[in-house]
């Protein structure tokens, strides 16, 4: 985790913290490389695992052409195969290695994702030197980056294992918006089709789950996302019992990664804000027994540097994955 | 008190015109390159139409230091490039005259990007 983020609310729960953001490199895109590496490295040792038993690893990030991935990739040497999933990258990685897994074609893998302030900034918006004004519903990319290993059996442990159980793929929803700083209201209409085809395809309601957690959405986003299930409730009859008690277990990491008065305005956003999160805290609660049964729900806001330019609106992108003690 | 109503008008001046900016900024999708952008052909257009000039005269460097200023200051050679030279002092009068603020931006830029790195914001 960065700096800022260990100053935030949810810094006891993470495996390091930097003391600073160039974590001793050149650069901050080498940081970002260097810091999903150590999350990767940790959890294959937390694993119990040799980095050689690792048969492949999903990972993705917000640069160009994954340049922290395929980095860190180089400098690991484990079989890699990198993914662009926006800020939903954690669940999609999940999921496509708990494929892998489940189908018999890998025994161990590795899923994780990673993002740092600086690098988003300046690749998505401005130079860090411009001091650039942040309107109110801006998200503050977390300096973070999350690994989980996702394996066959690792036999016997002392705590109980958490389990992918289902997964489902989103579709893209674009609900217009063409401020590439409202990444909330672009992404909540994808969180909600995703959470919807979820529930519907399992025959389950919210209240089946003990945590829905949406990855980025952010304080806006997610009063956008209640709002919606309030609406489609009390629309639809079907909608209204699938929904109830959605409010009660519902939770955005990008609104709990920092304080309020961190000034990060609307709250987190980047791959590593959810990864981080489930990976840090989530996945701890569960083994000790807080929650059975949670749903990540990694949201993406599909920018380019060029759709951007070109006034394109933001496509919206959201990947669930239940997770269940064993 | 001559030199206080000065600097009065000159913060009054530079003032009105970053507030223009910041109502952009807060009530618009406009991201903050785009409103520079803006300013520029802004200050050029109205110093073309000659409205600019009395700004200019009423609050001085409060008009030519915010970026309209620079859309003045290329207009206005521009304009007495093609009274002295004629058609290619068009072309050549807008540099002419904004040449020691694009060097001090370049050579600054320069410097300042060897001595420092740009840190994280907290």
């Amino acid at each position: 985790m960065g700096v800022k983020e260990g100053k935030g609310p949810q810094a006891r729960w993470f495996d390091k913290i930097l003391q600073d953001d160039y974590y001793g490199e050149k650069t901050f895109e080498k940081a970002e490389s260097k810091l999903l590496k150590n999350s990767i490295t940790m959890a294959i040792e937390k694993a119990g695992l040799k980095k050689q038993t690792i048969d492949v690893m999903l990972t993705g990030d917000l640069l160009n052409q994954l340049m922290s991935s395929s980095y860190m990739a180089r400098d690991v040497s484990i079989p890699y195969l990198g993914l662009y999933g926006a800020c939903s990258t954690m669940t999609e990685s999940i999921l496509l290695a708990s494929v892998l897994v489940d189908g018999g074609f890998c025994t161990h893998t590795v899923a994780g994702a990673s993002s740092h302030f600086a690098t988003a900034e300046r690749q998505f918006r401005m130079p860090l030197e411009h001091g650039n004004q942040r309107p109110p519903q801006a998200q503050w990319t977390a300096t973070a980056a999350g690994a989980v290993t996702i394996s066959q059996s690792l036999g016997r442990t002392d705590k109980p294992l958490c389990c992918i159980t289902h997964g489902t793929v989103g579709r893209v929803v674009d609900p217009g918006i063409t401020d590439t700083n409202f990444m909330g209201a672009a992404m909540a209409p994808a969180a909600f089709d995703t959470i919807r085809a979820h529930l519907t395809d399992t025959g389950r309601k919210s209240s089946d789950y003990d945590l829905i957690l949406t990855g980025d959405l952010g304080r806006v986003g997610k009063k956008i996302l209640l709002d919606l299930a309030l609406k489609k409730s009390s629309q639809d009859e079907k909608d209204e019992s699938v929904f109830r008690h959605f409010r009660k277990v519902y939770e955005d990491c990008g609104a709990i990664m920092y304080e309020d008065c961190q000034d990060t305005h609307a709250g987190g956003s980047g791959c590593g804000c959810s990864a981080s999160i489930f990976a840090g805290r989530i996945v701890k609660e569960m083994r000790a027994g807080k929650y059975k049964r949670v749903l990540l729900v990694s949201t993406g806001a599909l920018i380019s540097t060029i759709s951007k330019q070109q006034g394109e609106t933001v496509p919206g992108i959201a990947h669930a994955v239940t997770v269940e003690v064993m | 008190m001559d030199a206080l109503m000065e600097l009065l008008k000159v913060f009054v001046t530079g003032g009105l015109i970053c507030v223009i900016g910041q109502i952009l900024l807060d009530t618009t999708n406009l991201t903050a390159p785009r409103i520079l952008v803006i300013y520029v052909v802004a200050g050029g257009l109205l110093t073309a139409l000659g409205w600019y000039q009395p700004i200019v005269d009423f609050g001085g460097s409060g008009a030519t230091v915010p970026l309209t200023g620079f859309g003045y200051t290329l207009v206005k050679g521009a304009l007495e490039g093609l009274k002295k030279e004629g058609i290619l002092g068009v072309i050549t009068g807008g540099l002419k005259s904004s040449a020691a603020g694009i060097s001090v931006a370049l050579v600054f830029g320069y410097i300042i990007a060897l001595i420092f790195n740009p840190k994280a914001k907290d």
